[in-house]
């Protein structure tokens, strides 16, 4: 499992591995689960309550179903750790951070600088997502 | 127009300094072309045949005199000395240095331009329709629409990945003229009967390998909920779109395979969870934009005639000019088809050359059109002699909107690395071969694609021409009966293919056929539609 190279929280981290979404139905005591593409993010709206981490598998990064899993679930309110793991390259970072991502585990180490002229190289945005940034309209008719 | 504020200015100047820094990493060898392909699609750099192509965002075709100033200097600086207007409203330009590439991006963001998601599978620039503001038959403007559209689209955090490109196009009246329902998301903006405005929704259309006509899916979302709709539109698609084939992963493709009525329901149950986000702009930020669309300062009591005297000149009025909404004006449009040229191509000279005509005489506004031409939307008729004098002397002046040597073709195999048959010299034979004919033969959408992507619209032509590979040698293929607009069709294969000569050939056929059947008043499509295929075929083939 690839290392957590960027963590935006203050919590204790979950040291275990997420389990499958399946899995995860019938282990009542998981804290951790993953998701793949294909897997529906709503299927884990009714246990938010005990979920700590939630892994969301990018196995290419061209695949970008992880983005709308990860909205979904800040959407319903999740608070624990939102992890991208796999092809996460330093080019999606800044998208994977408004949806609501608020740790990163690439496959492929990011280059440190990179990364960070990366998470803040657009000062606004138009768009309210789940990261709590107030769009452009907001600021223009704040 | 719209005017950038120093927010808007502020995304393209970090989107420049972004694809700089993407640029040297991949000319220092820290990326690989495979992680940089997606990195400069996303900014419209392809890598083509002989060159990198740059293709250039312009929202919903409209353009200042100075952004088309920049446009023809760019095409000397950094090209060969050519801009290629393209079927959505854009411009690209084929012999581009990736080097130079960031400071062209900055060039074009000192006049509020740029490159953003012209290319890449995310939401393409946003077209409309290209007499906007001008037509009479508008129920409102549709650009303030398509400009919170291009706001709320880019840099989309969830849509950026999407299945495969995403095109939508927003109209306003009901004489289509920006192909709206042949788009992934088409929007009609409509007022009700109560006399509030709307968003009419038409989701699933394309052209491409399964040519589709878009469906309704609701024909009156409230116009302060628009965006939440499109968003809840794009989730679905995002979600469920299919990405384990190329060839189906466009829209069209899931909403044909779950049926409208399913796709219609799974977007409304998003779009209930999603108005409880209040993701919607404030309708404050509509009339902010509306703002910069108002009306210019038409001249009242303007003259309402023209001196028709000049022979050429009145002929070039009855077929390039439109009614304006505003007595004493007219809508110019600037064919970009003379015979035997190449279809939307300008000079950099031809482009400078237009952007000072709108200055002086157009309210220094422009339009690209989705037929690769371009229009003067707001001309006084009392200008417009001296202006057509300027259009003349600057091979500008073809007298042939709509008409068969006004021909929509893609770049085809001289350019196109997708490409399996030259499409530009089928233009330009058929252009030079009904030289002189045009106005016996009248109305005639001609559209050529050089493979079956259908860049070049031809399920939509009145005649289409696709080009195939057949065992290694270039085939035409020949449709009839397409149209785009408000009846919108999409044409039928005749039977075999032809070579290169004898696609024009079997075009000539079929106008010879139309011309001894057709009836009082009728185009080359009525009569089609008229008589059918089958005495059409009779005569192409003998």
């Amino acid at each position: 499992m690839a290392e957590v190279q960027f963590r935006f929280r203050d919590d204790e981290p979950v040291a275990d591995p997420g389990v499958t979404v399946d899995a995860f139905g019938e282990q009542t005591n998981a804290a951790a689960v993953r998701l793949e593409p294909g897997d529906d993010a709503r299927d884990l709206l009714p246990h938010l309550d005990r979920i700590r981490l939630v892994e969301v598998n990018f196995p290419v990064f061209g695949d970008g179903r992880g983005y709308s899993s990860a909205r979904i679930l800040r959407e319903a309110g999740y608070t624990g750790e939102l992890r991208a793991v796999g092809d996460v390259l330093v080019d999606q970072i800044a998208f994977m951070r408004r949806c609501g991502f608020d740790a990163f585990a690439p496959d492929v180490a990011l280059d440190p600088a990179d990364a960070e002229a990366a998470f803040g190289r657009y000062a606004d945005v138009y768009q309210p997502t789940t990261d709590g940034r107030a769009p452009i309209w907001a600021k223009r008719h704040g | 127009m719209y005017q950038y504020d120093t927010y808007d200015q502020a995304m393209v100047d970090a989107r420049v300094e972004e694809f700089r820094d993407q640029v040297r990493r991949r000319l220092a060898g820290h990326i690989t072309e495979d992680q940089f392909k997606p990195l400069r699609l996303m900014n419209g750099l392809y890598l083509q045949l002989h060159a990198y192509m740059l293709r250039v965002a312009v929202p919903y075709g409209t353009l200042s005199g100075a952004q088309m100033r920049m446009l023809g200097d760019i095409a000397d600086k950094y090209d060969r000395g050519y801009g290629h207007f393209t079927t959505r409203q854009n411009i690209q330009y084929n012999w581009i240095k990736l080097e130079d590439a960031p400071d062209i991006l900055a060039d074009l963001a000192s006049v509020e331009m740029h490159a953003i998601q012209t290319s890449g599978n995310c939401i393409r620039n946003t077209t409309s329709d290209q007499y906007a503001g001008a037509a009479a038959d508008e129920v409102v403007d549709p650009r303030p629409y398509a400009e919170l559209i291009r706001q709320w689209s880019t840099f989309h955090p969830e849509f950026s990945f999407l299945p495969r490109k995403f095109k939508m196009a927003v109209i306003a009246s009901d004489t289509d003229r920006a192909a709206m329902r042949l788009h992934d998301i088409g929007i009609q903006i409509v007022r009700n009967a109560a006399g509030e405005i709307g968003a009419a929704f038409y989701v699933g259309g394309g052209m491409g390998r399964t040519p589709m006509i878009a469906p309704c899916i609701n024909a009156f979302v409230p116009i302060d909920q628009m965006i939440t709709y499109a968003e809840a539109c794009l989730r679905v698609y995002n979600r469920h779109g299919r990405r384990d084939n190329k060839y189906k992963a466009r829209i069209k493709i899931l909403v044909h395979e779950l049926g409208k009525d399913e796709y219609t329901r799974q977007v409304e149950a998003e779009f209930a969870h999603l108005l409880t986000q209040n993701i919607e702009p404030p309708l404050a930020e509509l009339e902010r934009i509306k703002g910069f669309f108002a009306d210019p300062a038409f001249e009242v009591g303007a003259p309402d005639v023209l001196d028709r005297s000049d022979p050429d000149f009145a002929l070039w009025v009855d077929n390039n000019c439109l009614p304006h909404k505003q007595p004493g004006y007219i809508a110019v449009t600037i064919s970009l088809k003379p015979v035997g040229g190449i279809p939307g191509d300008a000079t950099g000279e031809q482009i400078r050359v237009m952007a000072d005509l709108a200055t002086r005489y157009s309210f220094d506004e422009l339009r690209v059109t989705h037929a690769q031409n371009i229009v003067l939307p707001h001309v006084r008729k009392a200008d417009l002699y001296a202006l057509w004098q300027v259009l003349d002397a600057n091979g500008l002046s073809t007298p042939n909107l709509d008409q068969i040597g006004d021909i929509i073709a893609c770049p085809g195999l001289d350019y196109c690395s997708l490409a399996n048959a030259r499409s530009i010299p089928i233009a330009q034979k058929i252009s030079q071969r009904f030289q002189g004919r045009e106005q016996e033969i009248g109305e005639l959408k001609l559209k050529i694609s050089g493979c079956i992507n259908a860049c070049g619209h031809h399920h939509a032509g009145h005649i289409g021409i696709l080009g195939v590979d057949r065992k290694g040698t270039e085939n035409y293929q020949l449709l009839l009966g397409g149209c785009e607009g408000a009846d919108t069709s999409l044409g039928q294969i005749t039977g075999p293919g032809f070579d290169e000569d004898g696609i024009v050939d079997a075009v000539q056929r079929a106008t010879d056929f139309y011309l001894s059947n057709k009836q009082d008043g009728e185009r080359f499509l009525d009569t089609y539609r008229r008589l059918g295929m089958a005495p059409f075929k009779e005569a192409i083939y003998g």
